[in-house]
């Protein structure tokens, strides 16, 4: 694992010292020419001041020498920067200033020069006093010079030295304090508990910090939305399950306690439709069970839709009598390749939802369409409010709608078996009046329509 | 006793109306929210037993408006949730008491007379007014100490009147205490009711105030 912290750490006090170490070399040769162009005037100023003294005054050369700035021995570090020779234009040395070298400082007869004399590098300026039948030479040694450089560097280098570990000790400061939100939202991660899913607060974290911040607070929706259908599901399984029980139970209390033989009578009939209804209940519960454990559809068959519907058709019919049931004529002879037992277990399901809903009567009505692989019911019960539509394929959901005659159930089971066979559930309230409107749409290529016709008729 | 049962399953609600009748309330029942609400404000019963899920909303959140509106008759929750978390909850939200799903019809009855005492700003179990004694848990009443043998609606009459001795209850308060919405009433039952009262626990303990109602005396 490399450190964000540590990373940055290198690359910016490598930059520092980068920036740092260019301008040191920039200053070096930036002073360099500047000091050459200083000490060369100085060079010919001094040499035109000899000369002149020599020629005007009629000073003699050894006190001009010694009047002039800085050819005179100097304290400090940088005494006799300069020397002077003065010779006659026949060759001999008139005189020169203490320290200077006996020989020639200069071959040339006039101008800026350099030579090594007594191996040491002389930068000299001669100047010819044709007057007074002179040369003066005003010359300073080229390793003063560099010397000059080399401290004024060595100046600015040893602070740069010392302050390098302070600012590497402020970097690494200031990006332990630059990363701290990332720190204080890890920190903040580290100490909840699996249950807390409240939102991170992004508040002064940087601008680089918060889409993370956001994106963990959308992660945190979406996990809690999660949990919440899960607490809801077995908060319904909760409800569904146990107040069938506490009916009995209570229903049972009220059989013992009674004296009155027909209050007793009727508990033990309530007791009868209490196991009736939670019989159906744990065969329902034991259905999605099935088909939540099977993976995958094995055995596939040619079914016949019309068939299907007669055989779930007719025992309903006999409960409820003042609901009349259609199918259409265009259902039989159509044939599905399918598997029967999940296909019987969708259809009826739906129908017993359709038939449950109807206590006042009404129709229910099987048909082809609206497309060409598809399949719908209709009922003329209430149907189901429109925010609750997406909701009632939930398992346990009970809509807002007064029914206590089925599990919650149902419609789940359909939606899991038609699922398993590759199609879908459409529930949608009919527009045509009241009711509900289910279709169930297939794959295309199972279908089988019946002789003479390419496609249903609709 | 007047109960109010907020109960959607049809079984359930059955064995509570029949279950709490034999235990000596006046039981009305009913399957939602909206009718809940309704019956709430406009008869005052000494106890409300609530289902949390019911088709048109959440038990709490009646709950909720009910105590918002400053209702305070007793309500005791009945739920599938009866983990910790759900109670604190149900509690917090106004209720007097939580009973889970299955429950023993002896011990909401139990703990419906608790509620409706503690409401009715009671502490001891029994009525006692004069030398008459009442005990709502087992339906009996002695009078000097001696067993007096009451119908149920003479039962109801009297508790109404022990209740608050020395208070003056209206004919039409101890009406709506005996009888449910389903049950018609006879104009001259209280009177009757009142009469037989009379000639089991003693003429004096029952006083008629003329035009207003009646009430218990107080002591001997």
């Amino acid at each position: 694992m490399t450190s964000l912290r540590r990373r940055l750490f290198v690359i910016l006090l490598a930059a520092t010292g980068l920036i740092w170490l260019s301008a040191i070399a920039w200053i070096f040769v930036g002073t360099r020419s500047e000091l050459e162009h200083v000490l060369d005037t100085r060079l010919q100023e001094a040499a035109r001041m000899v000369s002149s003294l020599v020629a005007d005054r009629g000073m003699a050369a050894s006190t001009a020498i010694a009047a002039a700035p800085g050819l005179a021995p100097e304290p400090g570090s940088y005494e006799r920067q300069l020397s002077c020779q003065i010779w006659s234009f026949d060759g001999h040395l008139v005189a020169r200033s203490s320290g200077a070298p006996d020989e020639n400082l200069s071959s040339s007869p006039s101008g800026l020069s350099e030579r090594t004399v007594d191996g040491e590098p002389w930068r000299v300026y001669t100047i010819e006093n044709a007057a007074a039948g002179v040369r003066v030479m005003v010359g300073d040694r080229l390793g003063l010079r560099d010397r000059l450089v080399a401290d004024l560097i060595k100046g600015l280098l040893w602070p740069a030295v010392l302050i390098a570990p302070l600012l590497g000790l402020l970097i690494w400061a200031s990006l332990g304090h630059g990363l701290r939100p990332l720190n204080a939202m890890a920190g903040d991660l580290r100490a909840r508990d699996g249950n807390d899913m409240s939102p991170i607060d992004p508040g002064r974290a940087p601008s680089e910090v918060k889409p993370i911040a956001e994106a963990l607070n959308g992660l945190f929706v979406k996990v809690e939305t999660a949990r919440r259908h899960e607490r809801d599901v077995t908060a319904f399984a909760a409800h569904e399950l146990r107040t069938p029980l506490a009916g009995l139970k209570t229903q049972a209390q009220i059989a013992i306690a009674a004296q009155d033989s027909d209050v007793r009578r009727g508990a033990l009939n309530q007791i009868l439709r209490s196991v009736d209804r939670t019989t159906r209940l744990v065969r329902q519960l034991l259905t999605l069970a099935k088909l939540d454990a099977s993976m995958e559809v094995s055995e596939v068959e040619s079914v016949n839709i019309g068939d299907i519907l007669d055989e779930i058709a007719e025992p309903a019919g006999v409960t409820g009598d003042a609901v009349r049931i259609v199918i259409g004529t265009e259902l039989r002879g159509l044939t599905l390749r399918s598997n029967r037992e999940l296909l019987t277990l969708a259809f009826r399901n739906l129908h017993e939802n359709a038939v449950q809903h109807m206590q006042n009567g009404g129709t229910v009505m099987w048909r082809s369409g609206p497309d060409a692989n598809a399949i719908s019911v209709e009922d003329e019960g209430p149907g189901i409010p429109a925010e609750d539509l997406a909701l009632v394929t939930q398992r346990f959901f009970r809509g807002r709608h007064q029914s206590t005659v089925g599990t919650g159930l149902g419609l789940a089971i359909t939606e899991v078996a038609i699922q398993k066979l590759g199609g879908s559930l459409l529930l949608e309230n009919r527009q045509d009046g009241p009711g509900l409107r289910a279709t169930i749409r297939l794959p295309k290529p199972d279908w089988t329509y019946p002789a003479g016709r390419s496609r249903i008729p609709l | 006793m007047r109960i109010l049962v907020v109960e959607d399953d049809p079984i359930l609600a059955d064995g509570l109306e029949v279950g709490l009748g034999l235990a000596g309330a006046t039981v009305d029942r009913l399957g939602n929210c909206a009718d809940a609400r309704a019956a709430l404000a406009t008869t005052l019963f000494d106890a409300v037993v609530l289902d949390l899920m019911l088709p048109d909303g959440s038990g709490l959140d009646l709950l909720r408006d009910i105590r918002a509106a400053g209702d305070r008759t007793p309500v005791l929750l009945l739920t599938a949730l009866d983990e910790t978390p759900d109670r604190i909850r149900g509690l917090d939200m106004g209720a007097d008491d939580y009973l889970g799903k299955p429950f023993d019809l002896d011990e909401l009855a139990a703990r419906i007379r608790a509620i409706a005492r503690r409401g009715g700003g009671r502490a001891a179990p029994c009525l006692a007014a004069g030398g008459v004694v009442l005990d709502p848990s087992r339906l009996s009443v002695t009078r000097d100490g001696e067993p007096v043998v009451l119908s149920r609606r003479e039962f109801a009459v009297l508790s109404a009147l022990m209740e608050r001795p020395g208070t003056i209850r209206s004919k039409g308060e101890i009406e709506e205490r005996l009888y449910g919405w389903q049950e018609e009433v006879e104009s001259n039952t209280v009177e009757v009711h009142i009469h037989y009262l009379r000639s089991k626990i003693g003429r004096e303990a029952i006083e008629t105030v003329r035009g207003l109602g009646y009430r218990m005396r107080a002591a001997n």
